[in-house]
């Protein structure tokens, strides 16, 4: 049974309809890929699909139950996590504190904090820094390690790979694949393909507002792919 | 040795309560992401209702103190946050700073209508009738020992909340990025409205405490903050503390220069500008930015064309010559100033709209113009009014070398510790000599101004100097059009939206600021000289830092980018203020409440009223017949004002209902036609130039 279902969703920024109708699913276990080209909307669905951004048509379903229009902190606290894309972190908070807003949950300060350093040792290491002042890659662990602090049931991926050297990419992705393992159902956007194929069991492909295609990610997607980001097709 | 104790004990007293004013300011920085410029002014008002209830209505001091504390300042604090704060949440730190400053004039006109200021109002001390404590050599009154206790206190609870809460650690999460707080759990309104809360509270604890040191005055104990704004750039608005040690220097520095400066005619001023000066050196010594979070936004800076152009700088004295045609003799001086303060106003234009630095000191600038023209131009000489312009000029080149070092808030900061120290020390200044040059100021009272020579005429009138006013700021108006067109207008937009990709390009940092600043200044002192020649004389409060908030608010409320902001100021800064004064003077105080309430409109057309009238007026403007009808009643009326046949305030309505039918008009007619919707723009209806420039902003705004 899906866990995260999106059905007919269509979103709308000021007036202008940038999804149209959107159906996609995403299983207990099962690792997704949405792809696109620039502008397609990947992001708004994840928007949609974390209560961020209200849709103006189809629902959202979570466990076969509806939760279209839940705000995003509830949505959260049912077990959606989003990891934003690009720096998801709060740059004037240290490390502590940026793991310290994750115990919305009921989880402590002390399992939380205990939980992302074990996955992820450099933030033991820089817990009273500046969020701010790491490196990218490790705002990118921060960023995951506060989504997973949490043990979400949906986990929500925005271009982790931005702005990243491709052996931090191949890492952060062999844990996202872990993660999928332990049952979580994992969503990942992406535009550069080749990192997050490798881990995905079903990939959908975004085209202005619309998904061209979906299915299993083999070749036949490789073909599909370079045609849309290449133009040729219509 | 005892008076050195007895100053340090006075020192420390001083300083607990800058430390709980520059707790609150950091805790309000921390938690609601805005330097709080009415912090000072929301004690004062607290200061001012715990008089009223527990000197004027006798209620006993816990009452009241509760009443104040628990009741009154969280009320408060929850109108602020919805009222002015959440409106412009979206926009950027200026315009947030923009609502504060916006609050400040908002206050003290209020305190000043509320609360006659030529009334004292004695607040007695807490425990005034035990006697002092004893600590060896020194006397350490009650009040001194509750406000050292109340200020540790404030700092621990405040370091508590702020580090070890969850409450404390949202409203920091709030201010970096709301929606990845929202995601979370966290409830960014609720943060928002308890930071208000908290930040006026604690503001009303440091004004009831300050109050019984100093008199109940609305404009000195709204700038006493000054000193606390010291201590809290010492913790670099974020440590509570280095907040605490920047209070303790402030306040020993102030102690003991009132006991050990020598006493002649030109230091007591230095003593009263020491925070100010400490505030500037903390400013360039500390220098910190905020990690930037993904929230900020740019208001695009209009482009104005070369047609509009000349008709602002023909309508000005198009303008002039109708006011001095209807108005009586007497009310042109007043109306005047229109003209005079637009030219000042319109300095912020290229300073703050294109270049995008705040800059607070322009009318303390607009000071030194009209005190140059006062004494080198004492009769009328010609040259001394590019004289002027020039030392105000050289004065805002000076102010732009430490304005390298800063931006944003304390760039807006280091300018109003320059305004302060001249208004508390430079303009104070009796006569002196530099160099063997006799530098003469406003000579500790007004000087006198006068009109200049122009073409062999001596310009003295009423009339003529508005006339003069008028034409200037139509040419400044038109030189900053062309500014904006060229290559420099061009280059200090890009210095605004990404400083380092401006050097990268090959830019230079240092000369676009000093030019910017010192063109602006020229301006300001071109427009302070001609504000004096209105005037007639002048003296320093004219030009200090309060007297120039207001029109830095409504030059904002225009639109900093657009260079009709200047006449706009002009008008909305006088003329409701005349036309209300005429209702009587309870009615001057309102106007100044109405220009801080004017402040919210912001929220609702964030690049400026002008913007937006610009984009009403467009299509009536294009309806030839009813624009030429409208004129025709308009130079109708103005026939009758001038011939005095008829009665002005029926005239005058007459004359605006002719002024904005059009629009009223132009915008039923609208109304009836149905907006395309997007996709069919192009075909349903002709594509407009704008089109592809809301189709991608609607696109990526998310």
């Amino acid at each position: 049974m899906s866990l995260l279902e999106l059905a007919g969703v269509r979103a709308a920024y000021n007036g202008i309809t940038v999804l149209h109708g959107v159906d996609l699913s995403v299983a207990a276990g099962q690792v997704v890929a949405l792809l696109g080209p620039n502008g397609a909307g990947k992001t708004t669905v994840l928007k949609v699909a974390s209560g961020v951004h209200p849709p103006s048509g189809g629902r959202l379903l979570l466990g076969g139950r509806d939760a279209t229009g839940i705000r995003p902190g509830d949505l959260a606290r049912a077990g959606v996590c989003l990891v934003p894309e690009g720096r998801g972190v709060f740059p004037n908070l240290s490390v502590r504190d940026n793991l310290l807003m994750m115990t919305f949950t009921g989880r402590t300060r002390e399992e939380i904090e205990e939980s992302a350093y074990a996955r992820f040792p450099v933030l033991g290491r820089r817990r009273t820094q500046h969020a701010g002042t790491l490196s990218g890659g490790e705002q990118q662990m921060l960023a995951l390690a506060r989504g997973l602090a949490t043990d979400p049931a949906v986990l929500l991926l925005d271009e982790l790979s931005m702005g990243l050297a491709p052996l931090v990419v191949a890492e952060l992705y062999e844990r996202v694949a872990g993660i999928a393992r332990q049952g979580v159902a994992v969503l990942v956007v992406e535009q550069f393909a080749t990192a997050v194929l490798k881990i995905a069991d079903h990939a959908a492909v975004l085209v202005r507002g619309r998904v061209q295609w979906q299915g299993h990610p083999d070749s036949s997607l490789h073909a599909e792919l370079s045609s849309y980001y290449l133009g040729s097709a219509t | 040795m005892d008076q050195f104790l007895a100053f340090t004990v006075v020192g420390l007293s001083t300083a607990a309560i800058y430390a709980v004013i520059g707790s609150g300011l950091v805790l309000t920085h921390t938690t609601a992401g805005v330097f709080n410029f009415a912090h000072g002014a929301a004690g004062m008002l607290a200061a001012f209702a715990y008089w009223q209830l527990a000197v004027g209505w006798r209620w006993p001091v816990p009452l009241a103190l509760a009443a104040v504390l628990l009741v009154l300042a969280p009320a408060f604090g929850l109108l602020v946050e919805r009222v002015l704060m959440r409106p412009v949440q979206a926009l950027g730190e200026a315009e947030r700073l923009v609502m504060t400053v916006a609050l400040l004039t908002g206050c003290i006109a209020l305190a000043r209508w509320v609360w006659d200021p030529n009334t004292a109002r004695p607040l007695t001390p807490f425990f005034a009738d035990r006697p002092a404590l004893r600590l060896g050599p020194a006397a350490v009154t009650w009040h001194q020992a509750v406000t050292t206790a109340v200020a540790v206190a404030v700092a621990a609870g405040l370091w508590f909340l702020l580090h070890r809460t969850r409450a404390g650690t949202e409203m920091r999460a709030c201010v970096d990025d709301r929606a990845l707080a929202g995601l979370t759990g966290a409830d960014p309104l609720r943060a928002g409205r308890l930071a208000w809360v908290l930040g006026i509270q604690l503001a009303a604890v440091g004004g009831i405490l300050i109050a019984p040191a100093v008199a109940l005055d609305a404009q000195q104990l709204s700038l006493l903050i000054v000193s606390a704004y010291t201590a809290a750039v010492f913790g670099r608005l974020r440590s509570l503390p280095f907040t605490f040690l920047g209070a303790v220097v402030v306040g020993l520095l102030e102690a003991y220069l009132a006991g050990y400066l020598p006493q002649n005619d030109y230091l007591p001023g230095l003593r009263l500008a020491a925070p100010a000066l400490l505030l500037l050196l903390a400013l360039l010594a500390f220098p910190h930015r905020r990690l930037r979070g993904r929230d900020r936004r740019l208001v695009p800076v209009p482009l104005p064309g070369r047609r509009g152009a000349l008709i602002l700088a023909a309508a000005i004295p198009g303008l002039a010559l109708v006011l001095v045609t209807v108005l009586a003799e007497d009310s042109l001086v007043p109306y005047g100033t229109v003209f005079a303060l637009g030219v000042v106003a319109l300095s912020y234009v290229p300073l703050a709209g294109f270049a995008g630095q705040v800059s607070l000191c322009q009318m303390s600038i607009a000071g030194i113009g009209a005190v140059v023209w006062g004494h080198l131009g004492a009769h009328g000489e010609p040259w001394a009014l590019p004289a002027a312009v020039l030392v105000a000029a050289a004065v805002g080149a000076l102010v732009a070398v430490p304005a390298l070092r800063l931006s944003g808030i304390y760039l807006a900061l280091g300018t109003t510790a320059f305004a302060v120290i001249l208004d508390r020390w430079i303009f104070t200044l009796p006569a002196f000599d530099v160099l063997g040059v006799r530098i003469a100021l406003f000579d500790q009272g007004s000087v006198t101004v006068t009109g200049p020579d122009l073409f062999g005429l001596h310009l003295t009138s009423p009339a003529q100097l508005l006339l003069l006013a008028a034409v200037c700021l139509g040419l400044a108006s038109l030189g900053v059009v062309a500014l904006r067109r060229g290559r420099f207008g061009r280059r200090l937009i890009a210095l605004r939206d990404s400083e380092a990709a401006y050097a990268t390009l090959g830019g230079r940092l240092l000369g676009a600021k000093v030019a910017v600043f010192a063109l602006s200044a020229g301006i300001a002192g071109l427009g302070g000289a001609l504000y004096g020649m209105q005037l007639q004389t002048v003296t320093a409060d004219q030009f200090n830092l309060v007297a120039g908030l207001p029109l830095f608010l409504i030059a904002v409320i225009a639109g900093l980018g657009s260079v009709g902001a200047g006449l706009f100021t002009g008008v909305a800064f006088v003329v409701p203020t005349q036309l209300l004064g005429e209702l009587g003077t309870w009615a001057q105080d309102l106007s100044a409440l109405l220009i801080a309430l004017a402040g919210m409109g912001l929220a609702h057309s964030p690049s400026g009223v002008i913007t937006r009238l610009r984009a009403e007026w467009a299509p009536p403007a294009r309806d030839r017949l009813l624009l030429g009808a409208a004129g025709v009643v308009l130079a109708g009326c103005w026939l009758l004002a001038a011939l005095d046949a008829v009665n002005g305030w029926l005239l005058l309505a007459v004359a605006l209902v002719a002024a904005t039918a059009p629009r009223i008009r132009a915008a039923a007619r609208r109304q009836g036609t149905v907006e395309t919707p997007p996709e069919w723009w192009g075909v349903r209806r002709p594509w407009r130039p704008e089109d592809g420039e809301v189709l991608s902003r609607a696109t990526a705004a998310g």
